[in-house]
């Protein structure tokens, strides 16, 4: 049995979830056509939107469903981009937080290059927290050029929570996206609270199965669209409704917000425990960023390579994550880490140990069992290398 | 063992990899990264470096069923071998980097790291038999002779033979493509790789050109006159025959041949055929791939010049840094910086880099 500390990328999906999952998978029926299949499908795509939307805080026409949160980030930023543009060309400016995850950069990055955007990234502090007093003063020198806000509301890699409703405040009439994609079921997350424009959540974090996510997005306000047909998502997302993985997604969340306080606790000082006992046996570790989601813990070992980290660590049955990014199949130092002010050599040392539901003290204890001989035998290797 | 198993993406190294692990060996999957900037997708006849190469490697590692990693090599190899490859062609040399590679790279950097990583060796899809014998643990021809690889290993010393692995040594082509398919390995019908890898276009001279000038200069016979003027001097090879565009024709009309490369005066001299000859080879920076040969001591063997070139029966003998060759027949077209390989049978005893000729 592998120790699986890798639950920032994915988790494994919940029995409640599954269950739903294949049996909704064995009804017939489109949840757009009228004939009486269509329509008791269609009651299940709705009776799972209005149990989501209850769990986060919006009204269920806001619930958008989506193929991925890459495609929720994909339409929330190009929308929003593209309506701006639209009703006054020169408001083409997009504010973003430094470590916003590709499916928010990219996006981004494609409108620069494709379609006269500018981008304008947001600095983080040391501890991984934007810099509000850059966006203060950003907002109000330019407030009528900025076509939208999109900061996440914790970062992937670091942990670290985002202050959104502060965002909001700065950001006045100007629209705010913000990718919830970690905090949903992990810390609290509610919408009309928070009082964005617009949020991605995703349910294989929670969960739930792959292929279903979703933009929440403010009733009355319709963005332009990136996929045109049918219409189906509020003439704003086209594609039939994938209900099988909409019922699932809903509960997957239903059971993940049940158990978020408890599992918060527990997860946090597992998480504190790993980073007190690493940092005791492998004292030049350092922890990057502060302790905002439960189980992200994410450390940089000097004089390492995260790969050979991680290759001797799958060979000792752990799954974690590298503090870097593929690019062209290559590690590269991530965007994440550089934001916070670490080298390029201390980002490519870094490894990400994120724990979920499934983690338990067994797991953390071999863990911090294992590694010392680890990050030895990657120090050798990279001795080789210089 | 544990063994860290090199896979380009194609067949041979696929196979390799799953017979180590019907060996019984612990294997993980590497990837060569040698190319900061690797294109997207595959042509022509390469073997690696592409992104989809290196999905086809991951590809085959899953099928086979062990761990995969991508090992960013694209400096070592920018440095150790594409930078060489261009100093040598810079003083009129013809380098092969296929053997800079396995030299520098292949059991070098990635055997140093893997043995820091706790691995005991590197096996690759290489056609060549390591054996246990009297002499030690040395390296043979593989069994099918038109894939034998022994030449370009060759630079390969003791030390980095220990930890090689050929699984492929005793199999012919046909038949690894055959257990490809039946492994469910779909490289399969992947087409073999024969050209330089960090040269996409397979255009030589081009890209030499790009990099390393075309300055016009002379083209001379071997008296020193002057026929015609070539465009880069360095993007001919030795016993090239066409493409020297001299319109002077020869006495007694017999082609033309590159004779020599003359870097520093930026010529180069064409002659007859006979003028190419060679019948005695001196190379140096010796490499010996099993027991060392008494010094300055004539021995008989074969050596062979070219990766798929005919074994040439010879004498050679060695003083520790260089071995000198007596061909039984001449040959015709040799270039300084050419691997110079010598076999005892169908044994390698050893190789050095051609550094004179007569």
């Amino acid at each position: 049995m592998s120790i699986y500390l890798d639950h920032a990328a994915t988790v494994p999906m919940v029995d409640e979830a599954a269950a739903a999952l294949t049996a909704q998978m064995r009804v017939v029926g489109n949840a757009s056509s009228l004939h009486s299949d269509g329509r008791a499908v269609r009651k299940a795509v709705e009776d799972a939107r209005l149990s989501i939307s209850e769990l986060i805080g919006c009204e269920a026409s806001e619930i958008i469903f989506t193929g991925t949160g890459t495609e929720a980030d994909n339409l929330a930023i190009k929308g929003f981009y593209w309506n701006a543009v639209a009703a006054n060309p020169s408001r083409n400016i997009i504010l973003s937080s430094a470590i916003e995850h590709h499916a928010v950069k990219d996006p981004i990055e494609w409108l620069v290059e494709h379609d006269g955007a500018r981008s304008i990234e947001i600095p983080v502090l040391a501890d991984g927290v934007i810099d509000l007093n850059f966006l203060r003063d950003y907002v109000e020198a330019h407030r009528d050029s900025i076509a939208l806000i999109s900061v996440m509301h914790s970062n992937n890699e670091i942990g670290a929570v985002q202050p959104v409703a502060e965002v909001v405040a700065i950001a006045g009439e100007i629209p705010v996206h913000t990718d919830a994609v970690q905090s949903l079921g992990k810390i609290d997350f509610n919408f009309a609270k928070l009082g964005v424009t617009a949020a991605t959540i995703s349910s294989h974090k929670v969960g739930g199965p792959l292929g279903v996510a979703a933009l929440i997005l403010k009733r009355g306000l319709d963005i332009t669209p990136v996929t045109h047909g049918g219409g189906q998502e509020r003439d704003v997302r086209s594609g039939t409704f994938n209900a099988p993985s909409i019922v699932a997604f809903a509960e997957a969340a239903k059971v993940a917000l049940t158990k978020r306080d408890l599992e918060f606790k527990r997860i946090s000082e597992l998480r504190d425990y790993a980073a007190k006992e690493i940092l005791q046996a492998i004292p030049d570790a350092s922890l990057n960023g502060a302790a905002g989601l439960p189980g992200i813990l994410n450390i940089s070992f000097p004089n390492t390579e995260s790969e050979a980290l991680l290759l001797l660590l799958d060979s000792e049955g752990i799954s974690a994550s590298a503090g870097s990014a593929c690019s062209a199949g290559v590690a590269r130092p991530s965007h994440v880490l550089l934001a916070l002010g670490r080298s390029e050599e201390e980002a490519m040392s870094s490894l990400r140990f994120s724990l979920g539901t499934t983690t338990t003290q067994q797991d953390i204890e071999r863990l911090v069992e294992v590694l010392p001989s680890v990050v030895s035998r990657a120090r050798a290797a990279f001795s080789v290398k210089k | 063992m544990k063994i860290v198993a090199a896979m380009s993406g194609g067949v041979d190294s696929a196979v390799a990899a799953a017979r180590m692990v019907d060996a019984g060996h612990e294997v993980v999957g590497v990837h060569l990264a040698l190319s900061s900037n690797p294109q997207k997708y595959r042509s022509g006849a390469r073997g690696c470096c592409t992104i989809e190469d290196s999905h086809d490697a991951r590809r085959a590692a899953d099928v086979i069923g062990i761990p995969f990693y991508i090992w960013d090599m694209a400096e070592e190899f920018h440095d150790g071998v594409v930078e060489n490859f261009m100093a040598e062609y810079a003083i009129g040399r013809t380098p092969n980097p296929c053997l800079r590679c396995n030299e520098k790279i292949k059991f070098a950097a990635v055997m140093e790291r893997a043995k820091a990583l706790g691995f005991d060796g590197v096996a690759t899809g290489h056609y060549a038999q390591m054996r246990e014998t009297e002499l030690g643990r040395v390296m043979y021809r593989a069994v099918d002779p038109s894939k034998d690889q022994s030449y370009v290993l060759a630079v390969l010393n003791t030390d980095q033979l220990a930890g090689a692995h050929f699984p492929l040594g005793d199999i012919v082509k046909d038949d690894v493509r055959k257990e490809a398919k039946a492994r469910g390995l779909y490289v399969a019908n992947k087409p073999d790789s024969h050209d330089i890898c960090f040269v996409p276009s397979g255009d030589n001279a081009g890209w030499l050109r790009d990099r390393l000038g075309s300055d016009v200069g002379p083209i001379v016979d071997e008296d020193g006159k002057k026929l015609g003027e070539h465009k880069g001097a360095y993007t001919y090879t030795i016993g090239q025959r066409k493409g020297l565009g001299i319109t002077v024709p020869a006495a007694g009309g017999e082609p033309r041949y590159v004779l020599k490369i003359e870097p520093k005066t930026n010529t180069v001299v064409v002659g007859n055929h006979d003028s190419l000859a060679v019948s005695g080879i001196v190379g140096e920076r010796a490499i010996w791939c099993g027991p060392v040969p008494a010094e300055s001591t004539e021995y008989r063997g074969f050596a062979q010049i070219r990766a798929h070139g005919a074994p040439l029966a010879c004498t050679y003998s060695h003083d520790g840094g260089n071995i000198t060759v007596a061909l039984d027949e001449p040959i015709y077209g040799l270039a300084t910086g050419q691997g110079l390989v010598i076999y005892d049978g169908d044994r390698v005893v050893g190789s050095a880099t051609v550094c004179a000729t007569e």
